[in-house]
């Protein structure tokens, strides 16, 4: 990305160099640990308390830092860097308002099992508790949001509590950890000894399975006759698509994928059978009330997919597949819990695993439904439809791009038509459902994954919460394909304002939104409207022909639904199914 | 059932680690009847005692959660098996010297003991289980309680259990 070359080392040297015992700063320090941990890029925005970290950046070539336009953007990008990648994510943000900033990304990480490295500058160890100039106990305001946290008080600790960080990040259940740098402690010097030791007496996730547990979940299957399998992120977060592919395979089951396990099997199978829950699939929902085995693999049954609890799955043994225990029996009882990785798990389980011989009439009645029971909408002549457009995005780019969404009725819209086929290439954030994730986590997703098509779908709602960020893609010629699905209006708070509300409207009027064209334009990205399909292939065509960033909005159907929809408080085979 | 529960919980001796354990029972809507802090065993650990009440299923989230804390190293039901569990409460109860023969009688009763006399109270101390604690301060209300103080449960399991 940068316009100048560095001197071209090998890994071996550079490591040397960075290994090198010296006596340097904490900041230096930070920057070192760092570049052992493999980290290759940082998403940050320097201040005060970060002054000397940001100092020792100065000319620094060995990884890249994007710099945003709000600490936000920072963390988001960096979450959809991790997401992408599969690697720790990193930001830094200064102390006070830079670290209270980046609060919703750490809890959007944390709900999704997201590993980040955190950084923030604090006041000096001497000002600590004195409300000083943008003193804010950020280790305190994020404990509730993070896997763990440090508080560094002596230079000393960098190199342990950095690598502690990343082992923490990502093993076991992922998740952020915050790592806050007093001012004093950054600007210390002292030896640098570098740590690779792991000792963390209270942390040892437990990846393997009990053997036993597995024969029974085997001889479940055998005895089956409407199995299900409830796949979720955990799958894709331990690298196990290829094992939960072979697993579905041998067994015949059916299965649904999560909103956060899209991609983790392949949407062209035949006993896949989309999404479930609030706005998932006739079959999916079905499959699950019906079963008499549900076989959760490393999804956490939340809210969202069991409807009401009382009344899920009311026939089914339950097993499941979790790497935290905590999961498992927290929502739903359990007959068969399995604590481990999801990886190891298959991979002991697939040589045992038996065809679920019982279960022909099942397989049967599963594609009965997905035959009978499609997503559908109306469609129109006169005005775009969001699902037509979805629809559009998917069959142009084949179903192999990276997608991020923003939350909302086009994300429900962009799980249900976009169809993916690979592991980490859904962005979502699903647990936290928080507007303004989606175009900053396309950034992070492009920055690792330079050579692939990003494409970014936002509402016009959370376009707005972190469009700051245009000039990011800009500067740097990140090409994420943004598309802005605009429909004058907070969708899915009108969808239920409609249908909950009695059609009492309440503040979800969008006017005075900006020109999302002028918009990208004054950042100098490249900006397109359509309004009829004639257009919107035009302008979609014309995007992906472009190099660097465009920003593409599709004027669509104010008044449209998700469907099918499950009201809150009913279990999830009670659906809205539209007027299609 | 809602019943309370006793447990132990051996944490690394770090800065933050109490706002850590009591956070995570009140995010997590875990009730916390009492909660003692000390010295383990153990240079760099210590040991919590919290007294809890809720159903089996509420117990096993507590643990599991508990677990989930990397400064937590160990977590112990105590009162799934045979243990000891004391606590020590401070009365100052109101005694003009007319009462005292009467309150010395129950303090006495009790293997309790008077640390301080005032010229119109008296100072009680005395250790026991809950129950025992109150039980005593239900006898020395009619003398009429000025401060009340009490330390919370500490535990552990019998030695032969």
């Amino acid at each position: 990305m940068s316009a100048q070359t560095p001197e071209v080392r090998s890994t071996e040297q550079l490591r040397e160099k960075w290994l090198k015992p010296e006596v340097i700063t904490g900041s230096e320090i930070l920057l070192r640990s760092l570049l052992l941990e493999g980290v290759e890029c940082v998403f940050g925005y320097p201040g005060g308390a970060v002054l000397y970290i940001y100092d020792a950046m100065y000319g620094f070539e060995d990884f890249n830092h994007v710099l945003t336009r709000h600490e936000q953007g920072a963390i988001h990008a960096a979450d959809g860097y991790a997401r992408a990648s599969g690697k720790v994510g990193v930001c830094i943000a200064t102390s006070g308002p830079g670290a209270t900033n980046l609060v919703t990304g750490i809890a959007t990480a944390y709900m999704d099992s997201v590993p980040l490295v955190v950084i923030t500058g604090n006041v000096a160890t001497t000002l600590i508790g004195t409300d000083a100039f943008q003193e804010a106990d950020i280790t305190g305001i994020t404990m509730p949001i993070t896997k763990h946290s440090y508080l560094v008080r002596d230079v000393k600790d960098l190199p342990r509590v950095i690598h502690e960080a990343f082992h923490i990040a990502s093993t076991g259940r992922k998740g952020p950890v915050l790592i806050d740098v007093p001012k004093d402690v950054s600007a210390a010097t002292t030896l640098f000894q570098p740590d690779d030791r792991i000792q963390l007496r209270g942390y040892n996730p437990r990846t393997v399975p009990n053997k036993l547990q597995l024969d029974k979940l085997a001889r479940a299957i055998e005895e089956a006759e409407r199995p299900m399998i409830l796949a979720g992120g955990g799958v894709i977060y331990s690298g196990a698509h290829e094992g939960l592919y072979e697993f579905v395979n041998k067994s015949g089951i059916p299965i649904t994928t999560t909103l956060l396990g899209l991609g983790a099997f392949p949407s062209g199978h035949d006993l896949w059978t989309g999404m479930p829950g609030m706005h998932g699939t006739y079959t999916s929902n079905h499959g699950i009330q019906q079963s008499d085995l549900l076989i959760n693999i490393g999804a956490r049954f939340d809210d969202r997919v069991t409807g009401k609890l009382d009344g899920f799955a009311p026939h089914a043994k339950i097993v499941h597949i979790d790497i935290d225990p905590a999961e498992i029996g927290k929502n739903v009882p359990t007959d068969i819990p399995i604590v481990g990785d999801v990886k190891t798990v298959l991979e002991m389980l697939n040589p045992i695993v038996p065809y679920a011989a019982k279960a022909d009439a099942w397989r049967d009645q599963i594609s009965k439904w997905k035959a009978e029971y499609p997503f559908r909408y109306v469609d129109s002549e006169t005005v775009l439809k969001p699902q037509w457009v979805i629809e559009m995005l998917n069959d142009t780019t084949k179903g192999e791009a990276i997608v991020t969404t923003d939350v909302g009725q086009h994300q429900m819209w962009a799980a249900q038509y976009y169809k993916f086929n690979q592991p980490r290439s859904w962005i979502t954030s699903g647990g936290l459902g928080t507007m303004g994730f989606g175009f900053p986590s396309a950034i992070g997703a492009q920055m690792a994954h330079p050579d692939r098509l990003v494409i970014s779908i936002n509402g016009d709602g959370g376009m707005q919460m972190c469009s700051q960020e245009l000039a990011i893609c800009a500067i740097n010629n990140i090409p994420v394909k943004i598309v802005v699905i605009n429909n004058q209006v907070l969708g899915m708070v009108r969808q239920w304002q409609e249908l909950i509300y009695d059609n009492r409207y309440s503040h979800i009027d969008l006017a005075g939104s900006p020109d999302f064209v002028k918009l990208a334009e004054a950042y100098g990205v490249k900006g397109l409207r359509a309004t009829t399909k004639e257009e919107a292939q035009r302008a979609w065509a014309e995007a992906l022909e472009t190099p660097g960033p465009v920003l593409v909005e599709f004027v669509v159907e104010k008044g449209e639904n998700v469907y099918p929809m499950v009201t809150q408080g009913s279990t999830i085979d009670q659906m809205l199914m539209g007027d299609a | 059932m809602s019943t309370k529960h006793t447990i132990a919980v051996l944490v690394n001796d770090q800065p933050g680690v109490l706002q850590r354990v009591s956070g995570l029972f009140g995010r997590r809507g875990f009730n916390i009847e009492s909660i003692t802090v000390g010295q383990s065993e153990e240079a760099g650990l210590s040991r919590m005692v919290i007294v809890t009440t809720g159903d089996e299923t509420t117990l096993e989230q507590v643990e599991k959660q508990l677990y989930k804390l990397i400064d937590v190293i160990k977590v112990i039901n105590l009162s799934s098996k045979p243990m000891v569990a004391r606590e020590l409460a401070l009365i100052k109860v109101k005694a003009e010297p007319s009462a005292r023969p009467e309150i010395m009688g129950v303090v006495e009763t009790f293997r309790a003991s008077v640390v301080d006399i005032g010229t119109a109270n008296m100072m009680v101390q005395v250790v026991g289980d809950t129950v025992k604690i109150d039980a005593m301060i239900e006898l020395l209300k009619p003398y009429g309680i000025q401060e009340l103080s009490r330390t919370g449960v500490t535990a552990m399991i019998r030695g032969n259990a």
